[in-house]
């Protein structure tokens, strides 16, 4: 997960307001907002969906009380879920932030010279 | 006093001052002092995140609930971790890319009117102070048990420790006090969930079935409904756990220790494996203290069960590993405490001293010397409060902590990176209204009224029915900070506001962001 210093330099001068508003309004800019916004919206609200379906359950209704194997019950298979979920969650988005980087990348190879 | 605990005790100090010597030589400017220079790898960041967070309260406390009520003690765990998806996802990238050394800074980039730092900053001091004093009166509680020494003296050993690390070794010492704490708790962590494993024959499912029979609970303690009955209350709990983490500001000042974003990113995934890891072998901790320490020896040594995991130790491997289970707690505390100290003394010295006071023309060894002054001010400060907190419920400290983060600093957060229309009106609103809503509803709140003598601060009726507050105050954050952009949407952007467009632009791709 190492990480390259590719425009550290570039990076740190400073834009002016005028600037940033055209990269702002540039197509490369709009496609990284969309592509990370398609992404975040659903899996955010899939996994807060996820989490509080737990104590909402758990607390209103006993069909988690009911045996998975053994004295296991599915409270606890859920429970376990939660941290597959956030494990998944977690390398899905360090995947996918991969190819965001490399478009904002880009902007910053085009708009900053 | 146990013998080879003392000896244990003295190699995690001797070691920690020694990393401290290394750090001093380092502080010579604010960057270093404040965030390590943000040379820190990401595995190395991820494993000072983990040791950050990794609290006392986890260790000690989560495996006392799980050993005395079972499922229910499950749950803080739970929220513990999937809180690490809000910071992935909404908060680490975008904050590394406009801050600097604080949370405060990264709001600044947007509304540069000094009440809105000044607001950050406060904010900043109440969470990481009040965290603290949970933290230190567990440690003085802790250590108390461990090694007989009374529990002001040992609130004072603590604090004075804290305060040597953070003055001479600034985040460089913090940091490496927090990943080799993040070491020895994932490996004592590691090393007493393989012996409970082998007791159990390395069956899981066997642990299942026997500490149902070993419980007084049966099969209760296999369910939840144990500890929280109320689901409202259940519901403010989880909220505040799972949106707390991503507004706590000792956690936040971690992503400014890296070079960039992707590296804030990749520490977050590193961190988020290495939390979870640990909140999954708590559910071994738990049931080997259930089955193999029993509920009364427990209970015994402690009420609320913090003594679980050591006395599981001692079972299990006898007086060594009880030293050294009691050794990591004790590391653990010291790591979570400077990095506290720190937090704070940053919102005054960065926030408070140099840009609003010296208006940022404060020089690199004026602004060490401030945040050295700072840090000794916030220990003394949190030493002395902790010493009149012996008696609070140290749960409902941390809890209260949680609670305020995700009221006062999420919404406020949020809104500055996603919202277009958000203004200094606005941000105001919400980081005031945060605030109060939660301190407020836990000053009327059962923790602090309660109709039996003896069950908290004062006898009498909550006026507010709830534990923790997070269900209304979180809410009302959010809603006040939309209702004060809207009521002064008219003056226009007449208050030093920077222009959308520059925010979104700079905090998805890091354009503009001074230090690299």
């Amino acid at each position: 997960m190492g990480s390259k210093p590719l425009t550290a330099d570039r990076k740190r001068q400073k834009l002016t307001p005028a600037q940033y508003a055209s990269i702002a309004r540039s197509d490369q800019f709009r496609k990284l907002i969309r592509a990370k916004k398609t992404f975040l919206i659903p899996f955010t609200i899939f996994f807060l969906c996820f989490y509080f379906a737990l104590p909402i359950l758990t607390s209103y209704t006993n069909i988690l009380n009911h045996p998975f194997y053994g004295s296991i019950t599915w409270a606890w298979i859920f429970a376990f879920l939660q941290f597959v979920m956030t494990w998944a969650l977690c390398m899905i988005y360090y995947k996918k932030a991969a190819k965001f980087d490399k478009i904002s990348d880009q902007i910053i190879a085009e708009k900053v010279r | 006093m146990d013998t080879a605990a003392f000896i244990m005790f003295l190699a995690i100090v001797a070691l920690t001052l020694v990393i401290t010597y290394w750090a001093s030589k380092k502080n010579k400017s604010a960057s270093e002092f404040y965030t390590a220079g943000g040379g820190l790898t990401g595995w190395q960041n991820g494993m000072a995140i983990a040791g950050d967070y990794m609290s006392a309260a986890s260790f000690l406390g989560i495996a006392g609930s799980i050993a005395l009520a079972g499922f229910d003690g499950f749950f803080y765990s739970i929220g513990f971790l999937v809180a690490y998806l809000v910071v992935l996802f909404l908060v680490a990238e975008p904050l590394r890319n406009l801050g600097k050394y604080t949370f405060a800074d990264m709001i600044a980039v947007r509304f540069k009117a000094a009440k809105i730092r000044g607001f950050a900053a406060f904010n900043t001091m109440v969470i990481s102070i009040f965290y603290m004093i949970a933290q230190l009166v567990g440690a003085g509680a802790l250590i108390k048990l461990l090694l007989g020494i009374d529990f002001a003296t040992s609130v004072i050993i603590v604090g004075i420790l804290m305060t040597v690390y953070v003055t001479f070794g600034g985040m460089h010492a913090t940091s490496w006090v927090q990943i080799i704490k993040a070491v020895l708790l994932m490996g004592g962590t590691l090393l007493i969930s393989i012996l409970v494993l082998h007791k159990f024959n390395w069956s899981v499912i066997g642990m299942f079935d026997q500490v149902k029979e070993a419980t007084p609970l049966q099969e209760k303690f296999l369910n939840p409904g144990v500890r929280y009955k109320d689901g409202l209350d259940t519901l403010s709990l989880t909220m505040g756990l799972v949106l707390g983490t991503a507004g706590l500001p000792h956690i936040l000042i971690r992503f400014f220790t890296v070079r960039n974003a992707k590296i804030a990113r990749s520490s977050v995934v590193y961190a988020t494996w290495i939390i979870g890891l640990f909140y999954v072998m708590t559910i071994f901790l738990g049931f080997g203290a259930a089955a193999f320490v029993g509920n009364g020896d427990i209970t015994a040594a402690d009420q609320a069960g913090n003594m679980a995991a050591p006395l599981l130790a001692q079972a299990l491997g006898g007086n060594m590993l009880f030293a050294f289970v009691s050794a990591v707690a004790f590391a653990t505390i010291l790591a979570v405490v400077a990095g506290l100290v720190l937090t704070a003394a940053a919102a005054f010295s960065h926030d408070f001293y140099n840009q609003i006071l010296r208006k940022g023309k404060a020089t690199e060894k004026q602004q060490v010397n401030m945040a050295r002054c700072a840090s000794i001010g916030i220990s003394v400060i949190s030493i002395i409060l902790a010493l009149f907190a012996q008696n609070l419920n140290v749960a409902f400290l941390v809890s209260l902590a949680f609670a305020v983060a995700a009221s006062a600093n999420l919404p406020v957060i949020l809104y500055t990176i996603f919202w277009r229309r958000f203004n200094t009106n606005g941000a105001i609103w919400a980081m005031v209204v945060g605030l109060i809503a939660s301190v407020g509803l836990v000053i009327v709140s059962p923790n602090v009224f309660h109709p039996e003598a003896g069950k908290a601060i004062f006898v009498g009726q909550p006026w507010f029915p709830l534990t923790t507050p997070g269900i209304v105050s979180i809410p009302l954050g959010f809603i006040a900070g939309f209702i004060g952009t809207m009521l002064s949407r008219k003056k226009g952007k007449a208050d030093h506001q920077v222009e959308f467009d520059e925010i979104l632009v700079r905090s998805n791709t890091g354009m503009g962001n001074t230090v690299m």
